[in-house]
């Protein structure tokens, strides 16, 4: 009578790891990958858009004049041609940064889990808003953290929730937000939010984590100022090149105050030595000119032309009492659903419709938001987007006959 | 010359990823028995032109879910004149359709569960959405609500209250048009295999899931179930399972290789709950582990199983 061992390791893993498990979620994924699925639920940025030629002759010339240095080990905070590159990137918003206070991390995935690394210990208090980006629940977790959710509405964080919970008796290590174009609920916090909650977290002394992956892309309106530029003493700002350029290239960056960037450099060289140089100095040369920005400028004009098309569907396609989101920028729209429906299990019929999107309780720390879905525009046609949004529409439909009929 | 076995996974069906570990398992494990293994992906590679391509002598069905159990992929298989392991495609209709499966295994006079079945037309059509008062009435709660046609356990449910009823019959029709609800006997979870012989299935393993419930997570994630073969349970117990199997497989047709699982409940007496007729193959499967407890290691279990087919063929 003995015990199976399938996993010989079972007893050995750490604390850390108990939430790492096997989803159907996650299958399901695995099956809408097929063609004939129109995914609204990855962010994946529209590469094919990139000018293939110019990024070519990009990777020949690193390759042709600086391969020693390409091919070679750097430094852990990254090229310094790149930095510089990258502050000039980050002054399109207004943000003035020294090449100095930056750290290249491989994408701003990684900076998220140096950030966890480096400020949380187990049982921590931390901030992040409801929903929230589902990378960073997943990156700081791995440090046991408490999460404390503060919801958002139409201005992005509701600061007032915030304060209410610091006089409860909330002390949390940081604050985590992407206050433009928010993934997934597509809201841009307000300059009157950006404010308070910059004046708020000065006061009582807990430092914000600003993620702004898709500031840069605008639909409209003017760019907002971003909360480092408002604080930078108690702003740590994380940028990437994934939306502008490729998330290939993986190429993200933290910029903060020297005490904590020496410490995210030391965790960034215990992680992983360095980034790679090849893929900074082909961003870094990609950078330089004017294409990028030609390119930028078009991407732009797909992205939001792929947005009208999703909420124009939306509109005629989804039931009356739903509600979403009209993003500004960025990749996402979300949906709030009458409260009756459950898109974490609806995702095997809509799967089995050939549509997929990503279930609302995905972005929620304590498995809220099961009448929430979050659905992408980034990638594909505007067609397409149009017909899958028409084939949610229907599930939806079907979904609400049955809750009916059920509910008598 | 080595003969040349198509491992057919992966698919369409939200058991996809599963299906693909067990397909490379198998195909690895041919390969070492010296068979020239390949992997076909019927959702990557047009199957009936690949196979003829390749000119498989064979193939080792080890797609999981719709497709691969339901009878859609061995209907092709035969029109093609080719040998397959497995179950011939209208005991796989029937095995792979709770529905069905219920009734036929009650017919043959297989001790299962309870059940009531709703179809998702009577609720959205006919209005029929009271019933469910009923179902309680009928077969009392706890119960367990499944998709008439999926596997892995997606889309089940474990109902204690009768309030509960209503989301968990919506959740499961997500997977299918028709959910059969099932009282849910407590005891222990036992799973008996077969390869070739109904009259003889493997040893059984028992299954402890640590969270208490068998659920999707607990099957495929390695360290979170615990799995004893054979089961911790006494001699007449282990004949009274065998017993139920072996009528579980003869009731359902289940040819070359399959899966029963069981509740044993307080008294001693098996509940069969469920029938595979494509068991998985993966790292945490129970056939595999059912099979090691006999001695007989993964490429020995494949062998075995592919042996079959092969003596199927006509000469010539």
């Amino acid at each position: 009578m003995a015990e199976f061992n399938v996993d010989p390791y079972a007893s050995l893993y750490a604390r850390r790891t108990s939430g790492m498990a096997a989803s159907e979620v996650r299958a399901l994924f695995a099956v809408a990958s097929r063609p004939d699925v129109v995914s609204l639920a990855g962010g994946m940025p529209y590469v094919q858009a990139l000018p293939t030629e110019h990024v070519l002759e990009v990777v020949e010339s690193v390759l042709a004049e600086r391969a020693d240095v390409a091919l070679q080990y750097g430094g852990g905070q990254g090229s310094p041609v790149l930095r510089e590159r990258v502050a000039m990137l980050m002054s399109e918003e207004g943000l003035g940064v020294d090449a100095e206070d930056v750290v290249v991390t491989t994408g701003a995935q990684q900076a998220l889990d140096l950030i966890g690394k480096v400020l949380i210990d187990p049982g921590d208090e931390i901030v992040v808003e409801a929903p929230s980006y589902v990378g960073a629940l997943s990156a700081f977790s791995a440090y046991e953290p408490r999460f404390v959710q503060i919801e958002l509405d139409e201005d992005g964080m509701i600061v007032e929730r915030l304060e209410e919970a610091l006089v409860r008796g909330v002390r949390p290590k940081f604050v985590y937000t992407v206050p433009n174009f928010h993934n997934p609920a597509g809201v841009t916090m307000s300059p009157t939010r950006r404010e308070q909650l910059v004046t708020l977290c000065r006061e009582a002394r807990i430092p914000i984590v600003e993620d702004n992956p898709y500031g840069l892309l605008r639909f409209e309106g003017e760019h907002q100022p971003t909360l480092r530029s408002l604080d930078p003493g108690n702003v740590i700002y994380l940028g990437t090149v994934s939306k502008v350029f490729s998330p290939g290239v993986r190429v993200g960056w933290a910029v903060a105050e020297p005490g904590v960037l020496q410490r995210l450099i030391l965790a960034k060289e215990a992680a992983d030595l360095c980034g790679s140089n090849f893929t900074m100095l082909v961003t870094e040369r990609y950078l330089t000119g004017d294409a990028w920005r030609t390119n930028l400028t078009r991407l732009v004009e797909t992205y939001r032309s792929r947005r009208d098309a999703m909420l124009m569907a939306l509109l005629e396609h989804f039931p009356a009492d739903a509600r979403w989101t009209r993003p500004a920028g960025g990749f996402y729209v979300w949906v709030t659903l009458p409260s009756y429906f459950d898109t974490r299990s609806m995702l095997a019929a809509a799967v089995e419709r050939r549509v997929a999107y990503v279930p609302g309780t995905a972005f929620y720390a304590d498995g809220s938001g099961k009448e929430r879905m979050r659905l992408a525009f980034c990638y594909p046609p505007e067609e397409r987007i149009e017909e899958g949004v028409r084939r949610l529409g229907e599930l939806l439909r079907d979904e609400e006959a049955l809750y009916r009929s059920l509910s008598r | 010359m080595s003969e040349r076995i198509a491992v057919l996974a992966g698919g369409h069906s939200p058991e996809r990823e599963v299906s693909l570990r067990s397909g490379h398992r198998v195909a690895t494990a041919l390969e070492a028995r010296g068979y020239d293994a390949f992997l076909l992906d019927p959702a990557e590679a047009p199957l009936v032109e690949t196979l003829s391509e390749t000119a498989a002598g064979c193939c080792y069905v080890a797609l999981h879910g719709k497709d691969g159990e339901d009878g859609t992929v061995q209907r092709v298989l035969e029109l093609l004149g080719l040998e397959y392991t497995g179950t011939r495609p209208f005991a796989c209709h029937i095995a792979f359709d709770k529905i069905l499966a219920k009734e036929a295994l009650h017919a043959g006079g297989v001790r299962t569960p309870a059940w009531v079945t709703i179809q998702a037309p009577a609720l959205r059509d006919l209005a029929a959405g009271p019933i469910l008062q009923k179902v309680a009435e009928r077969i009392g709660l706890p119960v367990v609500v499944k998709p008439s046609r999926a596997g892995s356990a997606m889309g089940i449910s474990f109902v204690e209250r009768e309030s509960d009823l209503p989301s968990a019959v919506m959740n499961a029709l997500s997977f299918s048009d028709a959910v059969v609800v099932e009282r849910k006997i407590a005891g222990t979870e036992v799973a008996a295999g077969m390869v070739a012989d109904a009259s003889d299935p493997l040893p059984l393993v028992e299954i402890v899931p640590k969270s208490g419930v068998f659920d999707y997570a607990a099957r495929y994630t390695p360290g979170t179930t615990e799995y004893y073969a054979p089961a911790r349970v006494g001699d007449e117990v282990m004949a009274s399972c065998r017993d139920e199997a072996t009528k579980t497989f003869r009731a359902l047709s289940i040819r070359d290789v399959g899966r029963a699982d069981m509740i044993v409940d307080a008294e001693g007496a098996p509940w069969v709950i469920d029938v595979n007729v494509s068991p998985g193959m993966t790292d945490t499967s129970l056939l595999p582990m059912a099979a090691a407890a006999a001695g007989v290691d993964l490429p020995e279990l494949c062998d075995r199983v592919v042996q079959l087919p092969l003596a199927r063929r006509q000469p010539g």
